[in-house]
């Protein structure tokens, strides 16, 4: 083979073990998923009988428990977005303010994040433990013993707990995020701003935001697309219990396949939930835009 | 005179500021810690004082727990199957990426443009239902741990990993071979160097850097993968740590002390990985989120 030719077939072959994953474990499942989506299918048989779009439709109007699983997620959503970047962003100021021990915080505050959901889990499960828990031993020890409970096995608890602990292990990201993006913000538009005589909230809210709407959204997106489809977490401390209480879409979406054995159905649930996380985070992709 | 005084006032203006943002920062960093040194308290700890001393450095360690969870708890396994695991999955998600890069930096080739769009937006579309046809697809592969084919499932948890770093790993390499200059490569071939010499001789050294990165962020995900190996396997001799916290955790539910030491070992690793190049790690998590 003369050395043009090898030149010709090389990007080929450079690319092609790449090539043969992206498509074996990308692509040919996502035409499973669509394909098994329009079928009942108990994943062992191989008889499927072609149910057209009836998944879809028994998604949209027949499973209010799916529904609920969503909103309960769209809650802890809710949550992070406002109470966990709210807080990221105000440690990002701190932390940028070349704060003594800043290196110390930047540290300490990205720690939650490197550990695994599992063992955030299991850590927390212990905490809110109803009967060793150190939650309420502290609460007992503050002569705030009527508030003790089992906080993850209480209907009126589970979610909220469930949803801090998802907020301590996230805010890091947003930390790291929002400090990388306050560090692109050139010195000097605060002196010059501080010369006309711009206090620190002045400042703040027309120099440092309107620099970091851009990152604002990328840090609201991962938020969104993060906590939406939150699972280990759940499996590590509630199992989605008590009774539906701290379900989510993807616990939905395992029981559909591996509870119920409904396979087809658990990929037009997958569907339509990938589907609605795809137009939030194009219209937040769209708001960007308009505000730059 | 008066110009000390003022002098003075701003001084303590300014430490009035930065204690502001301690008390700020301080609370949240020690909620960050706590966990952790709970963690390892409670390690060190006996099933029969665990629940009852809450002091944080236990009267007698007992540091024996560590050596019961590494055999009893079979914590010892699950850690050599993590690292096995780890090691293959970043070593195939740094080659094959690599390779990919270089082609898609050097070479146009038929296809070269679409597939890049297209592997990079897998980074950004969400399809939370994935997981359901990998599992029909590894079915029937014969890689889901049933039973029979004791390292398929081994297989079968490690390449759909290879292949979702492939994203992140071109994303990352891409520009960088980008920015090294073609002359390197050309007074190469002028010496007589292949294409496959050029890429191993000269390109990867020289991106030492950026492989450096993808290597970092690939085994901090693969360690704590979770969702892929509660899919894929049922029995412990196979189980990564992650999954096998968990069946520890169902099996044992309050022997917290050896599953505290079980969570030490497994999130060791990577806290001692973190504290050493976190400087890198944070900068490859933002490199996406900023420029993005």
């Amino acid at each position: 083979m003369s050395s043009t030719e090898r030149r010709a077939i090389a990007p080929y072959l450079f690319f092609l073990p790449a090539l043969v994953l992206f498509l074996t474990f990308s692509v040919y499942p996502f035409y499973l998923l669509t394909h098994t989506s329009l079928f009942e299918w108990d994943g062992i048989s191989l008889a499927k009988s072609f149910v057209g779009f009836s998944n879809y439709w028994n998604v949209l109007a027949h499973d209010p428990v799916f529904w609920t699983s969503f909103s309960q997620a769209g809650y802890i959503t809710l949550l992070a977005l406002t109470l966990q970047n709210a807080l990221a962003l105000l440690l990002a100021i701190a932390v940028n303010r070349r704060l003594a021990g800043g290196t110390f915080y930047r540290t300490v505050f990205f720690l939650p994040p490197i550990l695994s959901e599992i063992v955030v889990g299991l850590v927390w499960f212990w905490i809110y433990d109803g009967n060793f828990g150190i939650l309420n031993e502290a609460l007992t020890h503050l002569g705030l013993s009527d508030f003790a409970r089992a906080w993850l096995a209480d209907r009126n608890t589970a979610l909220t707990a469930v949803a801090i602990i998802h907020m301590w292990k996230g805010f890091g990201w947003g930390f790291v995020i929002f400090l990388a993006g306050l560090q692109t913000i050139p010195e000097q538009l605060y002196e010059a701003a501080r010369v006309d005589g711009a206090g620190a909230w002045l400042r703040f809210r027309h120099i440092t935001l309107p620099l970091l709407v851009p990152v604002c959204v990328v840090v609201s997106i991962l938020t969104i697309l993060g906590t939406m489809q939150i699972f280990a977490l759940i499996i590590a401390t509630t199992g989605g219990g008590p009774g539906y209480h701290t379900e989510v879409p993807i616990t939905r979406i395992f029981h559909s396949m591996l509870g119920t054995s409904r396979f087809g159905y658990a990929c037009a649930q997958g569907i339509v939930f990938g589907l609605i996380l795809l137009v939030f985070s194009l219209v937040q992709m769209r708001f960007q835009r308009r505000a730059v | 005179m008066t110009g000390t005084v003022v002098i003075a006032l701003q001084r303590l203006r300014q430490q009035a500021a930065q204690s502001a943002w301690h008390l700020v920062c301080l609370p949240v960093a020690a909620t960050c810690l706590f966990p952790l040194v709970w963690m390892v308290s409670s390690s060190l700890k006996t099933q029969r004082t665990v629940f009852t001393d809450y002091s944080l450095i236990p009267a007698v360690p007992h540091v024996e727990n560590y050596a019961r969870a590494w055999t009893q708890g079979r914590f010892g396994l699950y850690f050599l199957n993590s690292l096995g695991y780890t090691a293959l999955i970043v070593t195939g998600v740094v080659a094959c990426s690599a390779l990919a890069a270089y082609a898609f930096s050097r070479f146009t080739f038929r296809g070269s443009g679409f597939f890049y769009k297209l592997l990079l937006s897998t980074m950004l579309i969400p399809i939370p239902g994935a997981f359901v046809a990998l599992y029909i697809l590894l079915n029937q592969m014969g890689l889901i741990d049933q039973g029979s084919g004791h390292w398929l499932a081994r297989v079968g948890y490690i390449l759909p990993q290879i292949n979702g770093g492939l994203a992140f790993g071109i994303f990352i390499l891409k520009p960088f071979f980008d920015g090294i200059p073609k002359e390197l490569e050309e007074s190469a071939e002028v010496d007589g160097c292949g294409v496959l010499g050029v890429f191993c001789h000269i390109m990867l050294p020289l991106a030492k850097p950026a492989l450096g990165v993808v290597a970092l962020l690939t085994s901090l995900a693969a360690w704590n993968e979770f969702l892929l190996a509660y899919l894929v396997f049922s029995r412990h001799e196979l189980m990564p740590l992650q999954r096998g916290l968990l069946a520890f955790h169902g099996a044992h539910l309050t022997e917290y002390p050896l599953l505290m030491a079980g969570m030490v070992i497994s999130i060791l690793p990577i806290v001692a990985i973190y504290l050493v190049m976190q400087r890198t790690i944070i900068q490859g998590i933002t490199a996406g989120a900023v420029k993005g």
